[in-house]
């Protein structure tokens, strides 16, 4: 079965070259896809024009869910099973969430991730998120009319592994291709910067609902460079409006709440707050459910003042992230403002004062990050000519060390490197004749394991015996371009593979997810096998091209011989792929993928050369 | 010009083995090459493309975070001469320079303890020149002295001054919060 999928009209590329792909915004409060159409970033709203998604999700008694606006209008009256904010859930702890004693919802202590118990069952974050996600993806396909070859899916910059690992198991659990995890400030300034044509320092300041970022980036040549980046992935609007939250509790002078009022002042908390944006006092007018009615006035002095301490918090990370890039402000050329919270003058006024500059408000906080993610989404998929591309060098928000003696901190990778980073570090044994041991990898900057987020607990077997000291394990660490980490260890004296047993102190293995997607189908009317089906019919055309277009531009580099093993292995996936077998298409699939791999070194090697070509007299002369 | 994944930082980028390099031509070579082999340049292509593009991209970004700071590209090409100076086993340091950082350190322990800014300030660019001609004195000693014991020597003080310097930033950091 072959797909064909209809371009935009005036869309240059030839129809069956455009790749479905997308941007989403992953957000605390609201979510977005997006996609470029004939060359233009666009935000794809719902059947009713609504751009923004709610990131709402409400689990029913019957085992439906409803997901966004439906959901949210249900927040009050069933707080307990409907989950708002799941973001700072994600790859969380119980301890790491912040006021966890006002929030509606019953915890099950989970070890790493807390998880959710709801009416339908015990939810995990991941899963809560997948529902969203998977609207989105739901939402796209209709409007673009096709499976989606690929999503970008942004994350906060200040996200550690446990939250980007989490994110991208949401996304394989809503069924996406995952192109690439984007920080959102770098989705942002790619919004931006290729907008304005913009080249020099820049600052991006995205204050989202739950997260906050800080990226300076150098924007120059069509490189977007991450020069150092900061944050706190617990700091956002949601915090201001628990600020009103409280002050309305002592001026009103409640008793506890019930979860339904407490639901219900949330919400007109975060409203009054949006009120002065635009206006100098908010009356709050609530009426309970005890009957009793709740008359207050916010004014802009008294929001100043209770928000002071939160405002002050998303400059201490930006001093730091300037520090770390070794600029000074008068270096930024522009500060862009990204997220909703930055809408508050408060924070206008603090950014502008510590920049000594007009922040740039020209684009829609709330779009801009969907916008620049959709548009990486697109030279990702290849949708783009060579040459009219740009490349992003971003960096590792947190630095990653290795648990040492005593439980301090050995740093193996330090904060702001550039990615795809790897770094190995040898080990030897304590003992005469030790064939394992315990590796504890952490993430932070303190310099106590205890004070760090733990990440994972590494088991190392199969060393052969020796005398102590005699064996050398290097266990390296990569980073890869989502930012997301792997270890691999090897015994170095008699080229041993030591057996590495992963322990994640977060995240979920690769059964859970396929328990998961096995429950999700279940409930849903989504068939599970043909959608498997589906994907790898597209996976294997996506292949085919890949490969035709590099023989078409590097045939040169191969043999008559090797040539024809690789026509041989791309018809054995023509021929299978129109089949329903699946098994027979993943293992031909494989098959091409072997006997393709010299070519691609030869063809890394010889773009290498190419890119170096021509630059050494100059070099020499210099 | 031969090109190998194995091949020195050095050879990557088509430079001489020299302290002194030209950093615009270092960052001109990294950006060429990172736009090529880059995986967001293979996002849609095969696993194997994939894996090996990550692989390449990790390998440009070491070279290029070795060589870019002198300190490193020191190290590494002392490392590549034969005068690996072995920061971790060798502490062996001059009397002199020993207490000279003592007393330096304890002078900005105190000033963080005192919320002193000004003084912390003052440490930190007396450091920093200090540093400086150090730098210059390291690239003669490799490029032209070619005494590579001496420079190894002169490595391993600096790896010292740089920690202090860190440590100067870290004070200023948790005094001007």
């Amino acid at each position: 079965m072959a797909l064909l999928q209809i371009a935009e009209p005036g869309e240059s590329a030839a129809p069956h070259e455009h790749r479905l792909a997308v941007g989403i915004d992953l957000g605390t409060t609201n979510s977005l896809v997006a996609t470029v159409r004939s060359g233009m970033s666009v935000v794809l709203s719902d059947e009713s024009g609504r751009p923004l998604l709610p990131s709402v999700v409400r689990y029913n008694p019957a085992g439906t869910v409803d997901v966004g606006y439906g959901a949210q209008a249900k927040q009050s009256n069933d707080p307990k099973n409907t989950i708002v904010s799941v973001k700072r859930f994600m790859g969380r702890g119980r301890r790491d969430i912040a006021h966890i004693e006002t929030l509606p919802y019953d915890f099950v202590d989970a070890e790493g991730m807390v998880k959710l118990k709801t009416v339908a069952g015990v939810k995990s974050p991941v899963e809560v998120s997948a529902e969203i996600l998977k609207a989105l993806r739901l939402r796209a396909e209709a409007s673009l009319g096709g499976d989606l070859t690929g999503a970008v899916i942004t994350v906060p910059a200040y996200f550690d592994d446990a939250q980007r690992q989490a994110t991208k198991d949401a996304a394989k659990l809503a069924g996406l291709n995952v192109l690439r995890l984007l920080n959102e400030p770098t989705a942002a300034a790619i919004a931006y910067g290729l907008d304005n044509g913009a080249e020099g320092i820049y600052a991006v300041f995205d204050l989202g609902g739950g997260t906050f970022d800080i990226s300076i980036l150098r924007l120059s040549k069509g490189i977007f460079e991450v020069m150092a980046t900061g944050g706190d992935s617990a700091l956002g609007g949601d915090d201001f409006d628990h600020r009103v939250f409280c002050w309305i509790i002592e001026e009103a002078g409640l008793t506890p709440l019930s979860p339904y009022d407490a639901r219900l002042l949330q919400t007109r908390a975060r409203e009054a707050k949006e009120y002065l944006t635009t206006h100098g006092e908010a009356p709050i007018t609530v009426k309970l459910g005890s009957g009793e009615y709740v008359d207050v006035v916010l004014t802009t002095e008294i929001f100043t003042e209770i928000t002071r301490t939160l405002v002050q918090k998303t400059l201490a990370p930006t001093r730091k992230a300037l520090r770390d890039a070794g600029l000074t402000v008068e270096e930024v050329r522009g500060v862009v403002m990204v997220g909703g919270a930055t809408r508050m003058p408060q924070i206008q006024h603090a950014v502008g004062e510590f920049f000594k500059q007009e922040p740039l408000n020209n684009l829609d906080p709330d779009k801009v990050v969907a916008l620049g993610a959709a548009t990486q989404a697109n030279l990702l998929a290849g949708n783009r000519a060579a040459g009219d591309d740009w490349l992003l060098l971003d960096v590792i928000p947190l630095s990653l060390g290795l648990e040492t003696m005593g439980g301090l901190v050995e740093k193996v990778i330090p904060r702001n490197s550039t990615i795809p980073i790897a770094r190995a570090q040898d080990f030897t044994t304590f003992k005469d004749g030790q064939t394992a041991m315990s590796v504890q990898v952490v993430q932070g900057e303190r310099e106590l394991v205890s004070d760090c987020r733990s990440l994972a607990r590494f088991e190392l077997r199969g060393i052969p015996p020796m005398v102590a000291g005699a064996a050398r394990i290097r266990v390296t660490f990569q980073v890869d371009a989502d930012g997301l980490l792997s270890v691999s260890a090897r015994e170095q004296t008699t080229g041993h593979e030591a057996r590495i047993e992963v322990k994640p102190a977060y995240g979920l293995t690769d059964d859970e997810i396929a328990a998961m997607l096995k429950d999700s189908f279940s409930h849903a009317s989504d068939d599970a096998f043909r959608r498997a089906l589906r994907e790898a019919q597209v996976e294997a055309q996506r292949l085919i091209e890949a490969t035709q277009s590099a023989l078409k531009d590097d045939a040169d580099l191969l043999s008559t011989l090797e040539r024809a093993h690789v026509d041989a292995a791309v018809t054995r996936v023509q021929s299978v792929m129109i089949g329903d077998d699946r098994r027979a298409i993943d293992e031909a699939m494989q098959a091409l993928g072997q006997a393709t791999n010299e070519f691609a070194a030869r063809r890394m090697n010889q773009s290498v050369k190419r890119a170096l070509s021509g630059k050494n007299i100059q070099n020499i002369d210099a | 010009m031969s090109l190998d994944f194995n091949a020195d930082h050095f050879s990557l980028f088509g430079l001489p083995l020299a302290q002194t390099i030209d950093l615009a031509a270092l960052e001109n070579r990294f950006r060429e090459v990172q736009s090529q082999v880059h995986p967001d340049k293979h996002a849609h292509a095969g696993a194997a493309d994939q894996r090996l593009a990550m692989q390449w991209a990790t390998r440009v970004n070491e070279a290029w975070q070795t060589l870019k700071p002198p300190l490193s590209r020191a190290r590494y090409l002392l490392y590549l001469l034969g005068h690996d100076p072995q920061v971790e086993s060798n502490t062996a340091m001059p009397m002199d320079f020993l207490m000279q950082q003592m007393e330096l350190r304890e002078t900005v322990m105190e000033a963080r303890k005192a919320g002193d800014e000004a003084s912390l300030d003052a440490a930190r660019s007396h450091l920093l020149k200090e540093v400086r001609g150090e730098y210059q004195t390291l690239a003669e000693l490799i490029d032209v002295k070619h005494d590579h014991a001496a420079a190894a020597a002169l490595v391993r003080q600096l790896m010292f001054q740089e920690k202090l310097l860190h440590e100067i930033d870290d004070a200023l950091e948790a005094v001007t919060e």
